[in-house]
């Protein structure tokens, strides 16, 4: 609770305490729930000897289980394949969504709250319910096996248009004007005076839609049989099968794949926290 | 905002082009939608319905289709793993929702205070939602080997007892459970910590001038004014829960499903039947009873909360 006042029932010395107090719980809190990620670290860099030792900081460290992955396993392939899907999937993803967006928040046309709606309603549908038909579908389109059938059922998800609607109906509505004005259409208008005007959630959307499609897992499982399209998470879980007992290759891969999206979060982390913190409600 | 005067103005002013302009805009917008509207349509909403439709149909070993009617649901009913996976299901949920809510909101409250200490603290407890699924339930499998994982080896120092953490089928699901909590706590935190900037300071002011503790605080004021966050929290879990969009990922990579079925949550049964067995008109059938669950679990907090609002007079 917030002690930002002083507590009547308290003296001053006493919020201190309370407060240091606090912090030195909530410190210890954190550093549990960061722990797992720190172990994964660590014995990346221990040697397989040591996998099993109780010390945080490896005594001999190593970038050999490093050296193994990357050049014993096709994980530099996984790495390359994910990466184009997410960034596919982000661009489209994003030109898609900031169009609808804009046409659900500022145009005018019969039906648009039911569209709205229906498209909110999908929020709340989550891949693995529809997983088998949908699995069918794209079968029936011949994009089994293939970066289309990886890249394409991505890039459709209620959350971003929703929250990109939001956004547009926070504009005042005087931007659209001046260029109306001047005789733009509203492809002009959508193309030099909305989309520069939406940068800031559009860099946050572009790493939130990254991050998730980099650590999709079901989908490409599902449609990728093809070791050549598989993705570094498809990589790791297999690498599982392979080398049960080998944890330092796994925890030095598992670091491989999550270091960049943890890098991302370091650099990010306010427009990551912020745009999913307003998603709640509103 | 316009002014009814501008706007007046401005209809008289458009006069005659009024009427195409009007089109025009509604070309413009159904033109806009269109991409995603389809997209939505053919990768979400057609396999919706598909999915009722498949269930009625059997899949043989060649592709081919053939009409069975309910047999499907049929053999459903009499298949004691459907029931298992039902029960597994309804478990996971009922041990995942509260057990968020506590620490979203815990962690929430720990962290409210708006300094530096308590940014670097929601960014630690928020880091393990941006790591992988398959890379989360390949590290606390690493942590709770048996015997020697770091964690295990914890447990038995305490003196819990050598058990297994994922290989008793007693605590599998229950380790499981911990798991998701770990991944998704931080981002309830975030909803929660959301929901409490909205609750104006006045009311904690004026509590405290009439000499309201801390827990008093808590209970007559957060927790009421945070109803609308609440139901929100609930219900999204909770529909993730059941659906299995965190469980799918852990369970395939830590049990697939096992010891004994113990893990075995509904969907990762539909996968297996679907993708192991091929047996996609059966797995379409579960699938559309999953879909229906869900359509209930959200109806019935729609009842329960009349639609979602909330009166924050009362």
């Amino acid at each position: 609770m917030s002690s930002k006042r002083p507590q009547p029932y308290f003296s001053r010395s006493q919020v201190t305490l309370v407060r240091g107090l606090w912090m030195v719980v909530t410190a210890i809190l954190a550093f549990m729930t960061l722990f797992p990620l720190l172990w994964m670290v660590s014995i990346a860099f221990k040697p397989a000897a040591e996998s099993f030792s109780s010390n945080l900081i490896p005594q001999a460290p190593t970038l050999d289980n490093f050296i193994y992955v990357l050049t014993g396993v096709p994980f530099i392939r996984y790495m390359v394949n994910s990466f184009l899907v997410s960034a596919t999937v982000t661009i489209v993803a994003l030109f898609f969504h900031t169009m609808a967006g804009y046409a659900l928040a500022r145009l005018r046309f019969p039906g648009r709250e039911i569209l709205f709606l229906s498209i909110f309603s999908t929020f709340l549908v989550s891949l693995p319910v529809i997983i088998v038909p949908l699995f069918v579908i794209v079968k029936a389109m011949g994009m089994l096996n293939s970066y289309v059938g990886l890249i394409i059922p991505a890039i459709f998800n209620a959350f971003g248009i929703f929250l990109l609607r939001q956004y547009y109906l926070s504009l005042p509505k005087e931007i659209e004007e001046a260029a109306r004005i001047d005789g733009a259409g509203y492809w002009r208008i959508y193309w030099s005076v909305i989309l520069p005007l939406s940068r800031p959630i559009m860099s946050a959307l572009a790493i939130l839609f990254f991050l998730a499609n980099w650590n999709s897992f079901l989908w490409p499982l599902t449609i990728t049989s093809d070791p050549n399209l598989w993705v570094v998470q498809l990589g790791i879980a297999n690498f599982k099968s392979q080398y049960s007992a080998s944890w330092n290759y796994m925890m030095a891969a598992s670091t491989i794949v999550a270091i960049p999206t943890l890098i991302l979060f370091v650099i990010f982390q306010r427009q990551i926290m912020d745009s999913l913190k307003t998603s709640g409600l509103k | 905002m316009t002014t009814i005067a501008e706007t007046t103005a401005r209809r008289r002013h458009a006069g005659r082009a009024r009427l195409s302009a009007k089109h025009r805009e509604w070309i413009a917008g159904y033109l806009f939608v269109l991409p995603d509207a389809l997209g939505l349509l053919v990768f979400l909403g057609v396999p919706m319905a598909l999915s009722l439709v498949l269930s009625v149909f059997e899949v043989n070993g060649f592709g081919g289709y053939s009409f069975v009617g309910g047999r499907n649901y049929l053999r459903m009913w009499n298949d004691p793993l459907f029931w298992k996976g039902a029960r597994v299901t309804a478990l996971y949920a009922i041990m995942l929702v509260p057990l968020l809510y506590v620490c979203g909101l815990g962690l929430a409250l720990l962290v409210q205070r708006t300094d530096r200490f308590n940014a670097v603290m929601r960014s630690m407890f928020f880091a393990p939602h941006m790591v992988s699924l398959v890379v989360v339930a390949l590290v606390w499998q690493f942590m709770v080997v048996d015997k020697i994982g770091v964690i295990s080896r914890l447990t038995a120092a305490l003196d819990m007892g050598g058990f297994s953490f994922l290989g008793d089928p007693n605590f599998a699901l229950i380790t499981i459970v911990l798991v998701s909590v770990w991944f998704l706590m931080g981002f309830y935190m975030l909803i929660f910590l959301g929901g409490l900037q909205d609750i104006p300071r006045q009311y904690y002011e004026a509590a405290m001038i009439d000499g309201a503790g801390p827990i008093a605080r808590f209970w007559f004021i957060t927790l009421p004014l945070l109803k609308p966050t609440s139901f929100f929290v609930v219900m999204v879990s909770m529909v993730a829960a059941v659906a299995g969009a965190q469980a799918f990922d852990i369970i395939y990579v830590m049990t697939k499903g096992g010891p004994a079925n113990a893990t075995s949550v509904l969907i990762v049964y539909i996968y297996q039947q679907a993708f192991g067995f091929g047996a996609f008109g059966y797995a379409a059938a579960m699938a559309s009873i999953l879909v229906v669950a869900l359509m209930l679990v959200t109806g019935v907090f729609f009842a329960l909360t009349r639609g979602g609002r909330f009166n924050h007079e009362q």
